[in-house]
């Protein structure tokens, strides 16, 4: 039998750390040909990643240890050479793209320099790394290659970074491509653009290529086969479509299903008139307009949903809003108010009402404080809301509305998942009875199934407390389950506006097709189907 | 760029004249040189003489304003003591000062480069623990002590080095080995903190994933991001040797700055210090100038 290209058998790694040893991975084993594409699904803490470290000889040891089982590229045990002929073998065998390309890209040297390195250090001459870098350059369609050889990583958008990263790991025609989670933090067009780069490469290449992700749509946008991990064991392998249309194990099943963007949409059953209504918000940076006049309405009650790419003005829009920022032009009237040239005194009072709740929980909430002066800080800015003596009695019931229990309540936040921080911080904004909710990017970084569970969360306390939200985000999907209406936003406009039905099933703007379009769906032939719809249109 | 040095230069011109304020006026709260100079037993006249040569009758404004007046046309007057230019004799101490201050600091970087970096990269090996504990201690020790221990040792009992004063190389390595020692112990630390995080950054991950080897990992991509710290720990290490070592001059009889310096404050030989002040607080700036213009040149980032 001839040895396949990759063969991980009965992987275990361990981590000894000061509280303990971690199972990372227990007992994995999987297996790649050329030419063929692996998917390894997972969320957050699945050790979905460790492998594809210890292929690459990129995990620290200590505190990092192969507990037992052997990695066999073409039926060679990587265990068994020497450090060296590991390395000789990162690179030119095996290479390796990563997901946030801008911190994985050295800030102070040219692209062209960390290119050039690449090939040199597997005993390329100047000139010929030079050429080569030049054509790889061409090839993965960064503008004008001879100039961009020459900047630094900050002069390229996050798209453009990854294409360099991919030139970069194509550089000695490796055999196996590693791509960890390659396009997360990318835009969704810019996702598409990516991933379609990798497929054309890999058909003329025949390498290898293993992505770890935790998006069941890139799953079925590149994937031949693909293996599900679940805290440190793999629970389920198969090709794509078996997988998703009769998946074995429980955590599969339930990852499916978590999948965003299959539900019944809103119809928006709010009445009554506006809460909010903003007219012709403008902001400046310098002489860069971020916001070029936005308008919309707001109810109690109601969803609007801010959605566009990087540098459409979304996240400007929530800080004008909530004046983190000064708006340079327009009116937001709150309840007849402008917010905009409200006086600070007025302003502190309205602070109770507009609360906010931000991408990252880990970096808004005070890791020095307990989740009980998180929750009960409010108080103390507003003392006339609560008296002391309720202040336990309310953040008791606050931590049961969001779904924590009461003794989390002396914890601090680095107890906690990141849904469990999310959760709090959600609980933390509702302290204060606010009537509207801005959510930046609220649950982005979060696990499927956690999203779900935060949407689900916000929707109730909607219905139940009569709350608005403005919830911006990138992701189509979930903005189809949770929103009233949708703004789509692009270059600090607004391109469309309309109810979440009229915009995911009629949408009129070229911009609005495209970014549906671009759109991943967890369900194979979908997908597929989707991309040869794109394709048609596109040739 | 050279309009962020001409700013440089404007906000330093500013500074240097508080600082010629308040030196000016100080010193003079200080008492009467005509006093000191003179004998006790200099008669009335005598002393009015010497205040009317020099200048020291008049009222302090109108000396501060003609002093500030020759300052601007180079003219930093004479050092009361060695009736020479006060600034001839600044700058010939000054030069002293300089190189001492220079090879210390040269020593002082590649050493604790080399070593800061290597500790960081095997983080609680025994390398880096012997190091720590070594930095540990040179940061710490009093270098008066140290001063005096070493030439107890290697120049009275082994009589390998002159104990003071200057003439021989060798009479430079006794002041260098212990003005070495406490920067070279703060700078490790700063080294070793820096490089650890740099080490552990995405970017050395992907280097790694390259196949690079570990010799350019970390001496290539990890130092050139882990130096922004470390250059401004070094300009300030510099910049208190620049100042004069004080006390490692006196004790060594080096005729640099530092000593010069403390001999003109006690002798109240007004125009050297000032003049000393001026020059060395300009040779600071003009560092912190270079410490700049390193960063732009080190962290493409950066621009002026």
């Amino acid at each position: 039998m001839a040895d396949h290209l990759l063969e991980v058998r009965n992987l275990s790694v361990d981590f000894h750390t000061a509280t303990g040893t971690v199972h990372a991975v227990r007992d994995i084993s999987y297996y790649l040909d050329r030419g063929e594409t692996l998917a390894i699904l997972g969320e957050s803490g699945s050790g979905k990643s460790v492998s594809s470290s210890a292929i690459m000889n990129l995990i620290d040891m200590p505190p990092g240890k192969i507990a037992s089982g052997e990695i066999l590229l073409d039926g060679k045990d990587l265990f068994k050479m020497s450090n060296e002929a590991r390395r000789e073998v990162n690179g030119r065998r095996i290479a390796m793209i990563f997901q946030d390309p801008l911190s994985h890209l050295n800030p102070v040297y040219t692209v062209g320099w960390q290119m050039r390195e690449a090939l040199k250090t597997h005993g390329k001459g100047n000139t010929e790394a030079q050429a080569e870098a030049l054509r790889l350059f061409k090839r993965v369609a960064l503008p004008d290659p001879e100039r961009s050889l020459d900047k630094y990583p900050h002069e390229f958008s996050g798209g453009q970074r990854q294409r360099v990263m991919i030139a970069m790991a194509l550089a000695l025609k490796p055999d196996l491509l590693i791509a960890d989670e390659p396009t997360t933090a990318l835009d969704v067009t810019v996702q598409a653009e990516v991933l379609n780069l990798l497929k054309e490469l890999q058909r003329e290449t025949g390498m290898g290529v293993l992505i770890i992700t935790h998006d069941l749509g890139v799953v079925s946008e590149v994937a031949d086969r693909v293996v599900v991990m679940e805290k440190g064991q793999l629970v389920e392998s198969g090709t794509v479509r078996e997988v998703y249309h009769n998946p074995q194990h429980a955590y599969t099943k339930k990852l499916i299903a978590a999948a965003p963007g299959k539900g019944d949409m809103h119809e928006p059953e709010a009445t009554g008139d506006a809460i909010l209504s903003v007219k012709d918000a403008r902001k400046f940076y310098g002489g860069f307009e971020a916001l070029k006049g936005v308008s919309f309405d707001l109810k109690a009650g109601e969803t609007v949903a801010v959605v566009g790419e990087s540098g459409s003005g979304k996240s400007t829009l929530a800080r004008i809003l909530l004046r983190l920022e000064e708006a340079d032009g327009g009116t937001a009237k709150w309840k007849g108010k402008d917010l905009f040239t409200m006086s600070p005194g007025d302003l502190f009072k309205l602070r109770r009402d507009l609360q906010m709740v931000f991408q990252d929980p880990t970096q808004s909430l005070n890791p020095r404080m307990t989740v009980y002066q998180l929750i009960s800080e409010a108080w103390v800015i507003h003392p006339e809301i609560l008296p002391k003596a309720k202040w336990r009695e309310r953040v008791t019931e606050l931590l049961g509305q969001v779904g924590l229990s009461p003794e989390h309540m002396g914890r601090y936040p680095h107890q906690f998942s990141g849904g469990q921080r999310q959760r709090i911080a959600i609980a933390r904004a509702l302290a204060l009875e606010p009537q509207l909710i801005v959510c930046d990017e609220a649950v982005s970084a979060l696990d499927v199934s956690v999203q779900a569970q935060v949407i689900t969360l916000l929707d109730k306390l909607r219905k139940e407390m009569g709350i608005a939200f403005i919830f911006i985000a990138h992701d189509l999907p979930l903005v189809r389950d949770f929103a009233d209406y949708v703004m789509v936003m692009q270059k600090g406009e607004v391109v469309e506006f309309g109810t979440v039905a009229q915009v995911f099933d009629n949408p009129q703007k070229p911009y609005t097709q495209a970014l549906l379009a671009a759109s991943l769906d967890p369900d194979p032939d979908v997908q597929a189907a989707n991309r040869n719809a794109r394709l048609a249109t596109a040739s | 760029m050279l309009s962020f040095i001409r700013k440089r230069a404007f906000a330093s011109l500013i500074s240097l004249i508080g600082l010629l304020v308040m030196v000016f006026f100080l010193s003079r709260l200080t008492g009467d040189p005509a006093s000191l100079f003179l004998p006790v037993e200099a008669s009335a006249e005598m002393k009015a003489e010497f205040r009317a040569l020099h200048g020291l009758d008049q009222p302090l404004l109108v000396q501060f304003g003609q002093y500030v007046g020759n300052v601007l046309t180079g003219d930093l007057g004479e050092s009361l003591r060695k009736a020479r230019p006060a600034l001839d004799v600044v700058l010939e101490a000054f030069t002293w000062t300089l190189w001492l201050a220079v090879i210390t600091m040269t020593l002082v970087t590649v050493c604790a480069i080399v070593v800061g970096s290597l500790a960081a990269f095997r983080t609680g090996g025994f390398f880096d623990r012997f190091s720590s504990m070594v930095s540990l201690i040179g940061a710490s020790v009093p270098d008066f002590w140290l001063a005096i221990v070493a030439i107890v040792v290697f120049a009275i009992q082994l009589s390998w080095l002159p104990t003071s004063g200057t003439g021989s190389l060798s009479h430079w390595i006794l002041p260098i080995c212990v003005l070495f020692v406490r920067p070279f112990g703060i700078i490790v630390q700063v080294v070793r903190g820096s490089m650890i995080s740099a080490l552990s950054s995405a970017y050395v991950k992907t280097a790694r994933a390259k196949g690079v080897k570990s010799g350019p990992i970390i001496f290539v991509h990890a130092l050139r991001n882990a130096m922004l710290p470390v250059i401004t720990v070094i300009g300030d290490q510099a910049a208190s040797l620049l100042n004069g070592a004080v006390v490692i001059e006196t004790i060594f009889g080096f005729p640099g700055v530092g000593k010069l310096m403390i001999d003109s404050i006690l002798q109240r030989d007004f125009n050297v210090v000032l003049a000393a002040i001026l020059v060395t607080a300009f040779a600071i700036f003009l560092m912190n100038l270079v410490i700049d213009l390193a960063y732009a040149l080190l962290d493409p980032r950066i621009r002026y």
